[in-house]
């Protein structure tokens, strides 16, 4: 049996999954010690089923807690961060285009040194390690408690990086180091911002790692715990301690997943409608479409590969006023919604208010909303169906009909048949479709740099990189014989003697279970 | 009308030599940070009508050659191609008096603002590609008559050399990306060094303004939610450029990419939603023709452009992917860019196209 867990803004979900069937699904309220809420929600699981803990074979935990981090410039660590490339790239120092919101929370502190590699892995300049040392005495000087490292085509040649990372290991052992060419890929403002992201969250990921064991002990719990990653995949523990930016869009991610395994379908469009926003993403062979051009993540350039998610102000604790025609969000009473909305004896009018009145759900006391007038009421209805057919039409990649999935909280919002879809399911559990997409994650290596390729050696090249994926997804604990390719991508590099191309591999298996 | 460049501009610059970029000419945005960061940290940047020059002003044409996949890793230091414009002056012993880019399609568009800023020169409101082409020679300054040699080119440790192959501007494109790959597989070069006469007679007017105002009116048509092509192609109408025409609308279905000859060459195949149409566009690092059901829509050196169908948002040839909704737009080259003597340097036969020529408001009349 598996635990899947979503640590959200709002609710804490989880849910109990054995082989292909779900045997329970809770929400229970998000505690500021994150830890606390898991408990919590594990002590609901075993009430609504009862499980005996010593065959629980793993628990998975997907959460939004660090990216919300981010996102509200919150219990972040000031942060120094170096890179090795000079002459180049003194024209776009570290930071360059950061919201000075951030900036400021992050006590910014650029520093630009010698090193770097060209596309081919000869050296930019020489790195000089006393260069490296005064910087890194200085950042700390000036309050560094966090260090990024990028180098130019660090994921071509990652030494210069590992050899600031040994100066820093020396002189504050006892600091967190993050190198760009463990955290993203080739571009190198994108990654630089991704690594100096990840390194001001490891402060937090410490806390809050070292706290995850112990919510599972509460229960009595043994198993090995595992969090999710942004292409679905799971880390363990310690992976995520040093790298917080690889749960960013595990939320969306696993929802998808959760709608895929829910409903059975691989390919579709999936509709997840929380308190205050629907966010729809389209999937691909049971995994979520990445979106293609770069991602801003609070502000800031990065090459996250996230999920193309498409999102629109509506949601079940939307406002709903009727001012002007009948407008719906953008603002929302959010997590208030079960003391605010009308039927929860609250005054606000809210989107759930107008589906209960509707007869489309039946949500607290429908009495309380049955005074509402009709018209207005199937007026609402018909805006809130508008806008969310509208979104899933945007997503569609053709014009072929396509399964709609409804999934999350406020779902009953979608309209059950919708002129783009073929069909709109709305499975059981949907409620809980992120702690599902935890529970059923696999485990991924992955393969992502620049590869000179001889004439006539291409396949040979492939083969070694191919070996090099599933290394990687058994290394991080995949099951030797479930190991697969799901993807493998070749971008040729233009304008580049050497046949030299950009392949990236990944390698998904199953993590081993009892049975 | 010469002005200043404010920050304001430079998001709409970067979107409009975007959509100049035919799928090629890099991702203006490592251009912009460092446009932007010139203006932030105080600098000018002065865009000069071309009828202001003086006939006997001496103007150096700017640029990055190479990888735009190297530049978005290898950033530049921002003193690259001001050092070759330096080491340019000083092989020919006299000052610019401004510069101008040689391509307003894609990063080309910004490098030379930076030497502006750095350098205290204005930058003349025109170009010699009036899009993005893949190689030095392809530029109206040689069409027309207008030696690239002498030619520098620096890296960013002040390593310069300068190529001088007389009127072979073919000979100097061969000699110069060399050394560019030597350098690390992108440089920065001054090239063209003309006279403003030579400017008036040769360039491309006011191809900075229009990338400007490109960017400019598909910001507005998303703000105000109309559609960003018929916005686009209203604007087009009273330009050089003068026609502009949605091609396709659709989703991609394939992309195929090799490179060959040191150019990504590929193509991508667009079907229509109503899955009736099938659009096939051939890439040698930019778009160069559009195929519809069989029969030629465009050609080069007419622009062919993927964007997004609901955005407009322009996508390089590197970054096309399965499954993505476009629409593929065609803007037909000003006169200068197509008299035989330009077609003879950047007509389809200069990209192994076997088609002739045919203007894309002809092929759009025809359909």
């Amino acid at each position: 049996m598996k635990i899947g867990i979503d640590v959200g803004g709002t609710n804490t979900d989880a849910v109990l999954i054995d082989g292909t069937e779900v045997l329970a699904g809770v929400k229970s309220p998000t505690m500021s010690d994150v830890a606390l809420g898991i408990t919590e929600s594990l002590r609901r699981l075993q009430s609504a089923f009862p499980f005996d803990p010593t065959q629980i074979d793993a628990v998975m935990i997907g959460t939004t807690h660090f990216i919300n981090a981010l996102v509200e410039a919150e219990r972040l660590a000031p942060t120094a961060a170096i890179r090795l490339g000079l002459p180049a790239t003194s024209g776009l120092p570290p930071f360059v285009g950061w919201p000075t919101r951030i900036t400021d929370a992050v006590k910014a502190l650029p520093y630009m040194c010698h090193g770097g590699h060209e596309f081919d892995g000869r050296e930019i300049s020489p790195i000089d390690r006393e260069e490296v040392r005064r910087a890194v005495r200085d950042a700390v000087a000036r309050g560094a408690r966090s260090f990024a490292i990028s180098s130019v085509f660090s994921p071509v040649n990652p030494e210069f990086e590992q050899m600031a990372a040994e100066i820093i290991g020396i002189e504050f052992p006892e600091l967190p180091v993050s190198l760009s060419n463990e955290i993203g890929r080739v571009g190198l403002l994108e990654r630089e911002n991704a690594t100096i992201i990840n390194a001001a969250l490891r402060d937090l990921s410490a806390e809050v790692c070292s706290s995850l064991d112990q919510s599972l002990m509460a229960l009595d719990i043994n198993a090995p715990l595992f969090l999710s990653q942004n292409d679905g995949t799971l880390m363990d523990v310690d992976f995520a301690r040093k790298y917080p930016v690889a749960t960013f869009a595990s939320g969306p991610t696993n929802s998808m997943r959760g709608a895929a395994y829910l409903s059975g379908i691989k390919d579709c469009i999936v509709v997840d409608v929380g308190g205050t926003t629907t966010d729809v993403g389209v999937l691909q062979s049971g995994f979520p479409r990445e979106a293609a051009t770069e991602i801003e993540v609070a502000g800031i350039r990065t090459n996250f590969r996230m999920p193309d998610v498409l999102s629109v102000g509506v949601g079940g604790g939307s406002r709903i006023r009727f001012d002007d025609g009948v407008t719906v969000g953008p603002d929302s009473v959010g997590y208030r919604v079960t003391e605010e909305a009308l039927v929860f004896g609250g005054q606000t009018l809210t989107a759930t208010d107008i589906m209960v009145a509707a007869g489309d759900t039946v949500i607290g006391d429908p009495e309380r909303v049955k005074h509402l007038d009709r018209s207005l009421v199937y007026a609402a209805r018909d805006e809130i169906h508008r806008r969310i057919t509208e979104t899933v039409d945007r997503m569609r990649t053709s014009s072929d009909l396509v399964p709609v999935i409804a999934v999350g909280g406020g779902a009953f919002l979608v309209p059950e048949q919708m002129a783009c879809a073929s069909e709109v399911t709305r499975p059981a559990y949907s409620g809980v479709a992120n702690a599902i997409g935890a529970a059923i994650a696999q485990v991924g290596g992955e393969v992502d740099r620049i590869f000179a390729i001889p004439a006539g050696k291409r396949e040979e090249v492939l083969d070694q990189a191919r070996e090099e994926a599933i290394g990687k997804a058994i290394a991080a604990g995949a099951k030797a014989s479930t190991v697969q390719i799901v993807e493998i991508d070749e971008l040729p590099l233009a304008y580049l003697p050497g046949n030299a191309s950009r392949v990236r591999i990944k390698a998904v298996g199953d993590l081993p279970t009892s049975k | 009308m010469s002005f200043y460049l404010s920050l304001d501009d430079v998001p709409d610059l970067a979107r409009g030599a975007a959509i100049l970029g035919t799928g090629g000419g890099g991702d203006p945005l490592i251009g912009r940070l460092l446009v932007e960061e010139c203006l932030k940290n105080g600098k000018k940047i002065e865009i000069l009508d071309p009828t202001e020059l003086d006939d006997d002003d001496f103007v150096i044409s700017t640029a990055m050659m190479g990888a735009p996949t190297v530049v978005v890793e290898k950033v530049p230091a921002g003193t690259e191609a001001v050092r070759s414009l330096r080491a340019l002056e000083n092989h020919l012993g006299k000052t610019a008096d401004a510069t101008i880019p040689m391509e307003c399609g894609g990063l080309n568009s910004m490098i030379p603002l930076v030497v502006a800023a750095e350098a205290g020169i204005p930058v003349v409101d025109g170009d010699g590609m009036g899009r993005a082409f893949p190689e030095l020679q392809m530029e109206t300054f040689g069409v027309y008559g207008v030696s690239g040699s002498p030619l520098a080119v620096s890296d960013e440790n002040g390593h310069t050399c300068i190529v001088d192959t007389g009127h072979d501007n073919q000979r100097m494109e061969t000699f110069a990306r060399a050394v560019a790959i030597k350098m690390g597989g992108a440089a920065y070069i001054a090239e063209y060094p003309m006279s403003g006469a030579d400017v008036k007679r040769t360039a491309i007017r006011n191809t900075v303004t229009l990338a400007l105002n490109i960017g400019r009116t598909l910001r507005r048509a998303k703000d105000k939610h109309l559609d960003p092509l018929a916005e686009l192609s209203a604007f087009l109408k009273d330009t050089i450029y003068g026609h502009g025409t949605v091609l396709m609308r659709g989703k991609i279905v394939d992309v195929e990419r090799f490179v060959r000859d040191g150019f990504t060459h590929g193509s991508a195949v667009v079907e229509s939603f109503d899955g009736i149409d099938e659009m096939r566009i051939q890439f040698r690092n930019e778009n160069v023709i559009a195929h519809k059901n069989g029969a030629v829509v465009a050609i080069v050196p007419d622009l062919i452009t993927i964007v997004d169908v609901d955005l407009g948002t322009p996508i390089t040839s590197e970054a096309l992917r399965f499954g993505q909704r476009v629409a593929v737009y065609g803007i037909s080259t000003p006169a200068i860019m197509r008299t035989p003597e330009a077609l003879q340097v950047f007509g389809p036969q200069a990209f192994g196209l076997h088609e002739p020529w045919v203007a894309l408001e002809e092929l759009s009349a025809a359909r």
